[in-house]
């Protein structure tokens, strides 16, 4: 088990370590990778709720309240530092976590899904109508924030936030291993595989998976301002259920089995997207759906289930 | 005379037109082992269900060492000393066996981490005598899905006694398991029941395991219990023997 862990820890480290060092030689990468690692703790969200079985189309409702944490600051207080919005967007976005996860977890798979879909399109509509308070469609513009009280010009800036977002997602990326192998994680995928024989071991599966809930929410939110701030923009767009269901299919590309799953995922989605996008301006979605169907086809589970999959083969199976 | 343990009064319980518990009165004595036999559909698995609160009676009330768990969640009846082992394991099939222990002995201790490794649970050596105990030391690394019938069936009951219960309710222990091996399973069964001084009410269909291993037998029909006793006095009675047995 501990040999098939580490090498994964390994690719973990290097891609770290690529996402810290590559942008100083091309620019234009600061943003990319600062986005691919923000998102990228969003998905840890997906991936923790994915070990109980649990797919939550409505999670963009936490990335949204993690955007708009910092662009309420801006709008109503004015300025505003990056670590002030990390804590405002944490905050805000257990605290909705809390209060939605109280309903969802009584639900399990469609109807887990749905619900979590439903709350977050009425946050949606609330995000778009209530004009006087969201600016509507167009959004509330996130200004540059300062960092501990310096403020910085937008070349350098790019710079402090990729790698405050790198700190970020190493602590989220560490946080989330350490608890997918904890009590409280194997009890998660415990709950996927016999509910029943959990609640007979006394245990509370709702509790087990709201513990993880919650956890995810604040992952959720936590990527929300991040990207909030790289962009420099909060839309209700971020709440809209398609964001939702890129963090799913990220998710769903990087594989579920290991916390690097995510940000595997999210580089994956996030370069097809930035260098497709150029140059096949409105078919990248095309080339991410033909990737989506050759990774379920092919490799189930997900892009770091591959190196197994073929050392396994290699060994004749198991 | 034995402290009482576990005391059903006047159990009532019936699915539309089938009459699962007609009045169940059963007095379960701390130490025994207590077999419950009876033809298929006479309410023996709904006595389970009711008892771990699995199911709530229509009428009558059962009682844990004095305390009235009629109305209790399944995992409040748990906590408070009685586990049960399935008649189809249960277990977390994608865990190892060590894994799906540990999971057993967090829950037990209550208040379970988001950060240390289960695999690094002070109850590691404990949960090894367990599974040692019944047998499936081997396959401790090995994920459930990967263990034959015979030998799940053992890590279902190792999971019960991970929870230091006082007592043990199970449904068909030797179920699915090669009649050769019965007795194999049974006696480690008992050893490790006596050692972990649990009181054990287990359902079972093969009457020489109720003779060789029960203290007593409660013979259950439609609903009710037909005869209490020794297996020696039950097993003698010629309506039970008629009805029950089948000769």
């Amino acid at each position: 088990m501990m040999a098939r862990v580490k090498p994964i820890t390994t690719v973990a480290i290097v891609f770290f370590l690529v996402s810290a060092a590559a942008p100083l030689f091309v620019s234009s990468w600061a943003t990319l990778f600062a986005l691919i690692l923000a998102k990228g703790i969003v998905v840890l969200g997906i991936v923790l709720l994915l070990q109980a079985g649990q797919v939550s189309f409505g999670h963009a409702m936490f990335f949204a309240s993690g955007a708009y944490a910092a662009a309420f600051w801006g709008k109503f207080v004015g300025g505003g530092d990056i670590l002030l919005f990390l804590v405002l967007g944490g905050v805000s976005s257990t605290i909705f976590g809390l209060i939605v996860g109280l309903f969802v977890v009584r639900y399990r798979e469609i109807f887990f899904g749905m619900l979590n879909l439903a709350f977050s399109m009425v946050l949606w509509s609330l995000l778009e109508k209530m004009f006087r308070v969201t600016n509507g469609a167009d959004g509330i513009r996130v200004p540059r924030p300062s960092l501990l009280g310096f403020s910085f010009t937008p070349e350098t800036f790019q710079y402090v936030i990729l790698y405050l977002s790198l700190l970020v997602a190493v602590a989220a990326f560490y946080g989330v291993q350490r608890y997918l192998d904890s009590p409280l994680g194997h009890m998660l995928r415990a709950i996927k595989s016999n509910e029943t024989r959990l609640e007979y071991l006394g245990m509370s599966a709702r509790r087990v998976l709201l513990a993880g809930y919650v956890i995810s929410a604040f992952l959720g939110g936590i990527g929300g301002t991040l990207v909030a701030i790289i962009q420099q923009i909060a839309t209700p767009e971020f709440a809209f259920w398609t964001k939702s269901g890129e963090f799913v299919f990220i998710a769903i590309l990087g594989g579920s089995a290991h916390a690097f799953g995510a940000f595997a995922g999210a580089a994956m989605f996030e370069c097809v997207r930035f260098y497709a996008a150029a140059h096949l301006v409105d078919s990248w979605q095309l080339i991410l759906g033909v990737v989506l169907i050759v990774i379920i086809l092919y490799a189930p589970n997900g892009l770091i289930g591959l190196r197994q999959r073929y050392g396994q083969a290699k060994q004749g199976g198991y | 005379m034995a402290d009482i343990l576990l005391s059903a009064k006047d159990i009532k319980i019936r699915f539309g037109g089938v009459v699962a518990a007609d009045g169940i009165n059963l007095d379960v004595l701390e130490g025994e082992s207590l077999a419950i036999i009876g033809p298929n559909g006479a309410g023996k698995t709904t006595f389970l269900n009711i008892s771990t609160g699995y199911l709530r009676p229509q009428g009558g009330t059962v009682t844990f060492l004095g305390q009235d768990i009629t109305a209790q969640l399944p995992r409040t009846i748990t906590r408070l000393g009685i586990a049960r082992a399935f008649q189809i394991p249960q277990l977390f099939l994608d865990q190892t066996v060590m894994e799906n222990m540990l999971i057993a002995a967090a829950s037990r201790r209550g208040n379970p981490s988001g950060f240390q490794a289960l695999s690094a649970l002070p109850e590691v050596p404990e949960m090894e005598r367990l599974l040692d105990l019944v047998g499936v030391r081997a396959y401790a690394q090995r994920t459930a899905r990967e263990m034959p019938e015979g030998q799940r069936k053992l890590v279902d009951i190792a999971l019960a006694l991970a929870l230091k219960p006082k007592l043990l309710l199970m449904d068909e222990p030797t179920s699915g398991v090669a009649s050769s091996e019965k007795l194999e399973i049974m006696d480690i069964l008992t050893t490790a029941l006596a050692k972990e001084k649990v009181t054990s009410v287990f359902v079972e269909h093969d009457m020489d395991m109720v003779e060789r291993y029960a203290h007593r037998v409660a013979v259950w029909n439609v609903g009710k219990i037909q005869k209490i006793g020794t297996p020696a006095e039950v097993l003698a009675d010629p309506r039970v023997r008629e009805q029950v047995i089948g000769i």
